[in-house]
Parts: structure tokens; sequence; C-alpha cells
């Protein structure tokens, strides 16, 4: 009965962060300062290391002859569970580092949940991804703040920011039976405490630079948990498979 | 190479003779082995000079994230994935060394990348080649980092502390990535499919001159080399360096199972070196004046980022000044 619930949620956690780290890959070159090259490659690069390791626990569990890569390169959108938020293109530096900082609240929230989980493999990725995902947070909410109280032109952008990611969040505060079955036996976070968590740092982190807290998203149509994605995960996709589905005999 | 062409604005080196008592004195500092250290009294054309290599130097590291960027996205598992990530993180961090070291001379970082973003700066000849498969990954790591290494290694006896010390912390990142480069491109040549050797190979056809374009002129042609040699910023020569090269890597081709685009590519026992064909001095002074495959491209997309960039920039520093204005309140 565990795996049947476990599976999911190792997606849940492996594709966020791999969706994530390859939004942070399209900003190569292209951010606004060296130190930003160093760090949204630095943060990127944690995200994909974790994103191998849940897949891992992930294909064992399915243990279907797939391996982590085969579930990362070879999934149509359909079969992929990340949080919506994620799959958002960059926009701007900030609409990345709201998004950023919107999901590295979460994830803080849950992996800090996880390290107390029974199941030891989860405990201990979780235990390496919660020190690097500490320092994820730090960077993008003093991003925010930085963002937020510099200029009027920042202001404005963060202005804008806001409310583009704001319903995507609805995902971040809820949690399928699964999850809630998880949590009761002690496997995964425990979604309240989670979403009580992830809205005290996001307020207490615009409330620095007043910025306004919009009020709590409220469903819609799509579920990443589900598989119903935005269209842009489509598009990611198709670029970071293109290798594998081009040449799907070869050895890298 | 990655600085491969940096004018010294010195027509003739002079002699001990001829110097004033700051510059002969400088001079027998050099001659001794004594690292310069940025307070040092240094002739100005050798400071000037210095400033030009490093950071062009610097430029290239940076202008070289782009090619290698081209493919980040792309990487076709998430071990590959991983390793280009930290290559690109590495090359970002070499970037600010050196554009760290070449401030201890006195120089502005923004400034210079100025004169990056107006083409008046060079960077490495060899970023203005595109990356057309995922085994230029591999041949990029392999090739254009083993030939970084061949010279940067050379560079940590450099006569200016700060550069010679920041080579020799880059060099351990570099060889690293190199090996991973090399370690790709034999995975796909022992393990891969027929497509991925005839990619392997592909590679390397298009890379091997552009490569060995990176040490600069030949000798001959090289006005600069002397004073650069005299003032030991340069240790070795582009041919000898070159050479060396070529000497280390030809058998790593051969385990490879692959082949130079050389016909004349071929052991001289009596040199004890490997002889090879002439390299196109056109295209490469062609693509160091701005009419390579991607000059264009490369300088559009960092003038970009910057540009897109600026009001990141400005929104930090005012944060900044807020901040300090609050705490002295």
């Amino acid at each position: 009965m565990h795996n049947q619930a476990l599976v999911p949620y190792l997606l849940l956690l492996g594709d966020s962060a791999l969706v994530q780290g390859q939004r942070l890959c399209q900003w190569c070159g292209h951010a606004p300062a060296i130190e930003e090259e160093l760090a949204l490659m630095n943060v990127g690069l944690d995200l994909v290391g974790q994103a191998r390791n849940w897949l891992e626990y992930a294909a064992e569990l399915l243990d279907d002859g797939r391996d982590a890569d085969a579930l990362a390169f070879r999934r149509d959108e359909r079969a992929y569970r990340n949080l919506l938020l994620v799959e958002q293109p960059n926009g701007d530096f900030a609409v990345t580092m709201t998004k950023q900082f919107l999901y590295d609240a979460w994830h803080l929230a849950v992996l800090q949940g996880l390290v107390e989980s029974s199941d030891p493999r989860i405990a201990g990725i979780a235990a390496k991804a919660v020190k690097e995902v500490t320092y994820h947070l730090r960077r993008s909410s003093e991003w925010v703040q930085r963002l937020g109280d510099g200029t009027e032109e920042s202001r404005q952008r963060m202005l804008a920011a806001i409310p583009a990611l704001w319903r995507f969040t609805v995902e971040l505060c809820a949690a399928s039976d699964n999850e809630v079955q998880l949590a009761n036996a002690g496997i995964g976070a425990n979604p309240a405490s989670v979403a009580s968590a992830w809205l005290k740092q996001v307020s207490e982190t615009f409330a620095a630079v007043e910025l306004p807290l919009p009020k709590a998203a409220s469903y819609f149509y799509l579920d990443g948990r589900k598989g119903l994605h935005t269209e842009h995960l489509g598009l990611l996709l198709a670029e970071m498979q293109f290798l594998p589905r081009a040449y799907p005999d070869a050895t890298w | 190479m990655y600085a491969q062409l940096v004018e010294t604005g010195v027509k003739r080196v002079k002699s001990l003779e001829e110097m004033s008592p700051e510059e002969r004195n400088f001079q027998e500092k050099i001659d001794a082995e004594i690292k310069i250290e940025a307070k040092n009294w240094m002739p100005e054309a050798y400071r000037q000079t210095l400033i030009r290599q490093i950071s062009q130097h610097a430029h290239s590291e940076i202008v070289g994230m782009l090619p290698e960027g081209n493919w980040v996205t792309r990487a076709p598992s998430l071990k590959r994935k991983l390793q280009l990530m930290a290559k690109i993180q590495d090359e970002a961090g070499h970037g600010l060394y050196l554009y760290s070291a070449m401030q201890t001379l006195g120089a502005d970082r923004d400034e210079e990348i100025a004169k990056l973003h107006s083409g008046k700066a060079k960077y490495s000849s060899i970023f203005n080649y595109p990356t057309l498969s995922w085994a230029d990954m591999g041949a990029v790591g392999w090739l254009v980092d083993g030939a970084a290494i061949v010279n940067q290694v050379v560079l940590q006896r450099t006569s200016y502390g700060p550069y010679s010390r920041a080579m020799i912390r880059i060099c351990k990142e570099e060889s690293f990535h190199q090996r991973q480069g090399y370690e790709m491109l034999l995975t796909m040549m022992r393990h891969g499919t027929q497509a991925q050797r005839d990619m392997v190979q592909d590679a390397i056809n298009r890379l091997w001159w552009p490569s060995l374009m990176m040490f600069g002129p030949s000798d001959e042609h090289s006005p600069n080399s002397a004073q650069s040699m005299a003032w030991k910023i340069k240790r070795q020569t582009n041919d000898e360096l070159r050479q060396r090269f070529i000497d280390q890597t030809v058998p790593q081709l051969e385990l490879l199972g692959c082949t130079a685009p050389d016909p004349e590519l071929k052991w001289n026992a009596e040199r004890g070196h490997y002889d090879f064909g002439a390299i196109q001095w056109d295209e490469f002074y062609e693509v160091l004046k701005g009419n390579g495959p991607c000059n264009q491209e490369r300088v559009a997309t960092r003038r970009q980022a910057i540009d897109d960039g600026a009001w990141v920039r400005e929104a930090a520093v005012a944060y900044a000044r807020k901040q300090q204005n609050k705490s002295a309140a």
C-alpha cells in the first residue's frame, strides 16, 4: 500500500526539482551579473541532484525496468507530477526570483518534515537536501526583498510578478489523499504544517518590504499532481528529452 | 589558450643597460623569479599588457559558458546534465577569480566588460564556433579545456603573483572537467551506437583545428611574445605549447579510435614530436576580427544579458543603500 502512495509523492518531489532545475539552466549566459550566473547554476545543480535521488528511489519502487533517467527523459507531460509553479516560464528576473522563492519556501517546509520520515531512505535524501534548500531560500527571499524595496522599476516588476504566479500557489497548500495518508503513517511531511509554514514565510518576507500578500489562491482546473499541466511543460520536456528520444538505443 | 593575441605596445625589448633604475630593479626581480605583487612598482606597459591578457582570459571564461549553455537544457542523462552544470558554474567562478586578479592592477571590471561588448576587447577565438551536437560537449571538454590547461599550467609560473595564484586554483578544477569530457567521448565510442560514434568523429573534425588555433599565431608572427617572455608573463612560446598539446593529445585520439582531420599528422621519430599540417591562419584572423561563425551571437548575448539585467543591479544597489541608511539611523 505504501509504494502505491509513495511513488506519486516521490515524483512530485523529484519532478518539481527537475523542472525547476531545467528552468534555471535556461538562464545560462543571460543572468544580470556573473555572480548570478554562478548562483543560478549552483541552485539548479542542487535541484537536479535532488531530482536524481528522488527518481532513483521511485524507479526502485516501481521496479518495472525503468531507471531515474527513463523517468526523467521518457515520460510525457501527462505522466509528470511536478508543481505547476515551477514549469512557468522564467520571465524577467523578478518572475524567476518570485517563482524560486515561492517554491523554496514550500520545498524547505516539506524537507524539514521529511527529515523526520520513518522511511530511512527518504529521511536520508531530505537531510542532504534540506541544507541546500536552506541556502536557496535565503538567497531567493533576499532577492524578493531587494527587488521589492529596490528601485521604483524593480518594485513595479515585483508587483507584476506576484499576481502572475499566485494562482499556482494553490498547489503548495493542497494535498492529495495519498499525501495525507503518507503523513499519517509518519512517512511524508504533514501537508497542513507545510501550508502554514509556507504562508508564514511568504507573509513575513513580503511584509518586510511591504509587498502586498494576495488572498489565498483558489482551486482551478489544472493539477500537477494529476499530470494536468499548463501548456508550458510540453515544450520544456520536448527540449529536455530530445536526445534520449531521438537516439533510444544510445549510451551516454 | 584563453588569451591568444595580447598587445604589449612595446616594439623592442630593452636591454638592462637601457632601463631606468626602477625598470632595471623590476627586471632583476623578474629574472630572479620573484613574483610581482599588486603594490610593487611595475612598468606601465607591463601593467597594461597584464590587464589585457587577464581580462581576455576572464572574458573567455564568461563567453565560454555560452557554447555549453547551448546544450545544458538538452543533456541526455541526469549525470551528464549535472556534470555540465557543474562545469558551467566553475567557469563563472573562474571568470570571477580572473576579474579579481585583473582588478589588483587597477582596472575596473565593468569598464573591461564594456570593452568586450563593444568589440574592443577580445576573448578566445574558440568560443566563436557553434556547438552542433551533444558530442561537442565532450570534445570541448577534452580538446578546448585540454588546450587551456596546457597553457594555464605554464601560467601558474607567470611573474604576476595574483594571476599565477588564480591559475593554480583554476587548473585543479579544469583538469577534472577535461577528464570528464574525455570520458563522455570514450563512453560514446566504446558503448554507443554507430550514430554516436559518427557524432564524436564529426565533433573532432570541426573542433580540431580551432583548438590548435587557441595557442595563438605561430612564433614568427607573434610580435608581442618577446616582451611577454622577457617579463615572464608568458613562459613558453605559442608554438612550443601547441606542439606539447598535439603530442599529448594524439595518443588520446588513438585511444578513442578516432582520427584527426589532418592528413599530414604523423610521428617524427627524429624530432621526437608529431608533425602536423598547416593551420588556416586566414580563418584564425577572420575569427579574431569578429567574422567567425558565432562572434555576433556571442557578443550580442552577453551584451543583452548585461543590458537586460541593469534594473536588477540598480535595485540591488538601491536596496543596499537603504539598508545602510537604516542601520546608520
